[in-house]
């Protein structure tokens, strides 16, 4: 469980976040969303302290993480894996590279079981064979998956993933998806997911956070996203023309 | 002001390089990897260089002799001395700034905005000593060897270019090369060197460390790398100087 209290975050004049605090339970699936540019992936990045928070606290299942030096936070840290929005694999490495890193970086294990876990993971994001490319000669969505396949490689307790399935075809997305549901189940992950897309928030969102102008607009769960009446949330789901006619014919039969 | 800030940040981020690498497998690799970067791959621009500046160190000394009261093997002299003092561990260290500098400034200052360098971070790894501490030690193990090299190179290109002109013999050159010659000066060029190769590479991480922006940045931090390396060195170069020779 990650709790996040009273986060205010700027970049010199420019306000960020205001007072963001909320509460991402493990086994489920955590979602930020929100328009462009309203501070999420500030707030994600604020949690696993690649920005420094200006006011506030973040607790790591009771462990004030941003009270901690660096050696206490480098140990929080083996146990978080994070996709990047730009997924940030590395360019000098292979595919299969950049998933063994960190297991070459903390682990113990032999190069057979190093292995393994690799084909493993690349297997989950349906990869298998892609081993020995380099990230250069990967299209943008198989960027994404070796970015998913390397969070994933350490068995985190924490995993943030801002925007996996962006730029993804509509298939592969679910895929995407329905892998980032399954591994939070079943290894009772504290999962956090950014997205934009509508259709991951209706297939794996167990608790959404709306952020909005860098503020904790709105938090609930995926029945009560469709329901609300607050405008800026219906604005977001139902953006597209097509989507606020499904909204009026939906409210026209409930009063019929 | 800028520049006081910067400076405390430079030392503020030595001290996160100096710790000990968290896996030495990986160490030693990336230590092989920049050694042949730094190192192997510098030699040709070197010995390009020194060959044609000691053949020009060499010519304009014969030909501005023309006094019959200095002897003969002073071009090979005066060759050997500014090839030793001066050319190859300054010269060649301010034109490796510029070939190295910048290319290690991008390197880093790509990862910084592409996010690797908080892939890095989130991770738990101590990304400064992960990316510059091996480039730090295979330029302070192979910027001595580069510079004897350019030594040796330059004498040579002074020795082909008065054999060409047929301006000495091959024994005055060398009784030249051989005359008032003092090891001191090699192991003072040599730390120099050392120096020199410190400042080229952690300068030019520092700037590409602390890039910001996208890829126009990247290329404007590594100009400032070049020419903030450039000036260390010669500044460096002028304590050194007094400090040794005085
Ligand atoms: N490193 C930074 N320095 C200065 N300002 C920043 C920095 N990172 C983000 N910002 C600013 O913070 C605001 C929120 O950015 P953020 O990246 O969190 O948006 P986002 O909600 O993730 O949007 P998107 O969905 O487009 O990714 C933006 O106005 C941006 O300009
Ligand atoms: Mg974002």
């Amino acid at each position: 469980m990650i709790e996040v209290k009273n986060i205010n975050k700027s970049f010199k004049e420019h306000q960020v976040l205001f007072d963001v605090s909320s509460t991402f339970e493990e086994g489920r699936v955590n979602l930020i969303i929100g328009q462009s540019g309203q501070g999420k992936s500030v707030l994600a990045k604020c949690m696993v302290g690649l920005h420094e928070i200006d006011s506030g606290q973040i607790f790591f299942d009771g462990r004030d993480f941003a009270a901690m030096d660096r050696i206490e936070k480098t140990q929080i840290r083996q146990e978080i894996g994070m996709l990047f929005q730009g997924s940030a694999l590395f360019d000098s490495l292979t595919v299969e590279q950049n998933v063994m890193f960190p297991l070459t970086m903390f682990t113990k294990m032999t190069k057979k079981e190093m292995q393994d876990r690799v084909d493993f993971c690349l297997d989950r994001v349906n990869l298998s064979g892609k081993n020995k490319l380099f990230p250069s000669e990967c299209s943008g969505g198989m960027q994404k998956r070796v970015g998913i396949a390397r969070a994933i490689a350490m068995n985190p307790k924490y995993l943030f993933c801002d925007e996996p399935n962006s730029g993804l075809d509509p298939i592969t997305s679910i895929l995407i998806d329905r892998l980032i549901k399954d591994i939070t189940y079943e290894y009772n992950i504290t999962t956090i997911v950014i997205t934009h897309d509508m259709s991951s928030v209706m297939e794996i969102g167990d608790h959404i956070l709306f952020i909005h102008k860098g503020y904790n607009w709105w938090e609930g769960d995926r029945d009560s996203i469709i329901n609300t009446e607050n405008p800026e949330i219906i604005n977001f789901v139902y953006a597209s023309e097509f989507m606020k006619k499904i909204r009026t014919s939906m409210q026209e039969k409930k009063h019929i | 002001m800028k520049m006081l800030g910067n400076i405390g940040k430079y030392f503020l981020m030595m001290k996160v390089v100096f710790t000990k690498p968290k896996k030495w497998v990986i160490f030693w690799r990336l230590l092989f990897n920049e050694i042949q970067l730094i190192g192997i791959n510098s030699i040709p621009i070197v010995i390009l260089m020194s060959s044609f500046m000691g053949g020009v160190i060499a010519l304009q000394t014969a030909s501005n002799m023309s006094s019959p009261l200095l002897p003969a093997y002073t071009v090979g002299y005066i060759t050997q001395s500014s090839t030793i003092l001066e050319f190859s561990p300054t010269i060649i260290s301010l034109i490796l700034a510029g070939k190295i500098g910048s290319n290690i400034a991008s390197e880093i200052g790509t990862m910084r905005i592409t996010e690797q360098i908080d892939a890095l971070e989130i991770m738990g790894v101590n990304s400064l000593n992960h990316l510059v501490l091996p480039k730090i030690i295979a330029a302070i193990l192979f910027f001595p060897i580069l510079v004897i090299f350019s030594m040796f190179m330059s004498l040579m290109g002074g020795y082909i270019s008065l054999v060409l002109s047929d301006l000495t013999s091959t024994e005055t050159y060398i009784l030249g090369i051989r005359a008032f010659f003092e090891v001191g000066n090699i192991y003072y060029a040599l730390t120099k060197t050392v120096v020199f190769g410190f400042i080229i590479v952690s300068v030019s991480s520092f700037y590409g460390y602390y890039a910001k922006g996208g890829a126009l940045q990247v290329g404007e931090s590594s100009t400032k790398a070049v020419v903030a390396s450039m000036v260390s060195i010669l500044i460096a170069n002028f304590i050194l100087t007094q400090m040794i020779l005085l």
